[in-house]
């Protein structure tokens, strides 16, 4: 098929602009962890915040990506750089997974196992990481799993604001009106998609806790 | 009881509200080294309450807890906490970790070797009446009675004086139960561990208590040693001696009708 002869004969950019892909969704993933899964153990251990917290992520989520991108572009610094706009605004849409499911997860531990925890004198930081957070794991990993799958996605909407990416191909393709440089950024960012929510879920169930 | 004996936990008019529930009032109850005071009441009395305030899982609105002498608010909480054992009817145990990890946790953290750990967790498994091989498995490898048992070790890993047990017993079937109840009294022979023990069955209070204190609505109503306490003329205490004899009553009742019964019918 001339869509592959298409991608074989431009191999070389297939790579950087899925590496490129790669980048946008692995450095959003990580921020989106580092911010979501302490907001997630915070809301379950104070209740109170969980309601704002999770609305606001909610409402992040309503956001049109296109128009989020429009949103954030005249922020100082990060709107200098298209690829910093759009690692910004994927980790603001792959928050609610990750928070929610953190959230979820701590809060389904048994709690006659957090109270035996705390009552054989476990500090409460003790008790997070070997006992809440083993358990949750896998909960916190399928949010994880979510996150990487829609980041996969609205990256290809980042090459909009020019932050590169196989949006890239789509784009061109739609401005070219041909279907082969479509689907050279399509097919490998459902190839991507894929990789992630199987790899992503192969650790879920490693880390099971029995 | 020499009155110089400074009693290892003690109660000071302790009173514990929750939002507009007065759960516990005017709480008064010393406990003595190596006994096993039984609180008895029904649900919603303020026993688990009671025993929650010993360890601060909960703290009390009012009055003060003392234990070994000393107003269990001064001090750490986790020093306090892993000097006392606490069992609970859902166990908790660990769900990731082997019967070894659970068992060995607290004297992980106190920082024991990995040689003297294993040596206890052996040990305790023997105390409790559990063979070596049950060390490596997981908490759903093990039968109800196993889990509680596992659960008593644990409580007991770190040596401490005092073991709170709140309805330990009270999940498994009765012939689990009852084997559990006569290993409790020969350990307790062996340890002299100063326990307090949350139940709602009189049977297991007379039969594992060295004191029963009665509480209902939130108050302590008697404190007695078993025989008394079949003897005694307080309302409440003779309502469950009743209820306790009219089980057994209406037990053999139902045996001598059906007797009757099959001898009419044959």
């Amino acid at each position: 098929m001339n869509v592959f002869r298409f991608m074989l004969q431009n191999r070389g950019q297939v790579l950087d602009l899925t590496l490129e892909h790669l980048r946008l969704v692995g450095f959003s993933t990580l921020f989106a962890m580092l911010i979501g899964i302490p907001l997630g153990i915070a809301i379950a251990h104070w209740p109170r915040f969980n309601r704002p917290v999770l609305a606001s992520a909610n409402i992040i989520q309503t956001i049109p990506s296109l128009a989020l991108f429009g949103f954030l572009l005249p922020l100082p610094w990060l709107g200098e750089r298209a690829d910093r706009l759009a690692i910004l605004a994927l980790t603001l849409y792959a928050l609610l997974p990750i928070i929610r499911n953190t959230y979820t997860g701590i809060r389904g531990v048994d709690p006659a196992v957090v109270e035996a925890g705390r009552g054989m004198g476990l500090t409460e930081s003790q008790l997070l990481f070997q006992v809440e957070l083993p358990l949750a794991v896998s909960v916190i990993l399928s949010g994880v799993r979510v996150a990487v799958v829609i980041s996969v996605g609205l990256a290809t909407i980042a090459a909009a604001i020019g932050a590169g990416g196989l949006g890239e191909f789509i784009f061109r393709g739609l401005a070219m009106v041909d279907d082969r440089v479509i689907l050279a950024g399509a097919i490998p960012a459902a190839i991507l998609a894929l990789l992630a929510d199987f790899s992503v879920g192969w650790l879920e169930r490693r880390l099971q806790p029995r | 009881m020499p009155a110089a004996a400074i009693p290892v936990i003690e109660f000071r008019d302790v009173a514990y509200r929750v939002a507009e529930t007065q759960v516990l009032s005017g709480f008064n109850l010393q406990i003595q080294s190596g006994e096993t005071l039984v609180l008895l009441g029904r649900s919603g009395s303020g026993k688990t309450t009671s025993l929650k305030l010993v360890n601060r899982l909960l703290s009390p609105t009012s009055g003060e807890i003392r234990v070994k002498g000393v107003s269990n608010t001064e001090g750490d909480v986790i020093r306090l906490r892993r000097g006392i054992g606490y069992v609970i009817q859902d166990v908790g145990l660990f769900p990731h970790f082997t019967v070894e990890r659970n068992i060995g946790l607290v004297p992980k953290i106190e920082g024991w070797t990995a040689d003297r750990i294993r040596a206890r967790v052996l040990e305790l498994l023997q105390t409790v009446g559990l063979g070596a091989d049950i060390a490596t498995r997981y908490p759903h490898q093990l039968s109800g009675g196993q889990r509680q048992r596992v659960g008593v070790a644990r409580a007991l890993a770190a040596d401490p004086e005092i073991l709170l047990m709140d309805e330990p017993f009270g999940a498994l079937d009765p012939l689990t139960r009852d084997e559990l109840q006569l290993e409790f009294l020969s350990l307790q022979q062996r340890l002299h561990k100063t326990v307090v023990f949350v139940t709602h069955d009189l049977r297991e209070a007379l039969r594992l208590g060295s004191r029963i204190a009665l509480m209902e609505a939130g108050r302590l109503v008697t404190a007695l040693e078993p025989r008394e306490f079949l003897r005694s003329e307080d309302p409440l205490a003779s309502a469950y001696v009743r209820a306790l004899g009219a089980g057994l009553e209406l037990a053999d009742h139902n045996l001598a009708d059906r007797d009757s019964a099959d001898r009419g019918g044959s």
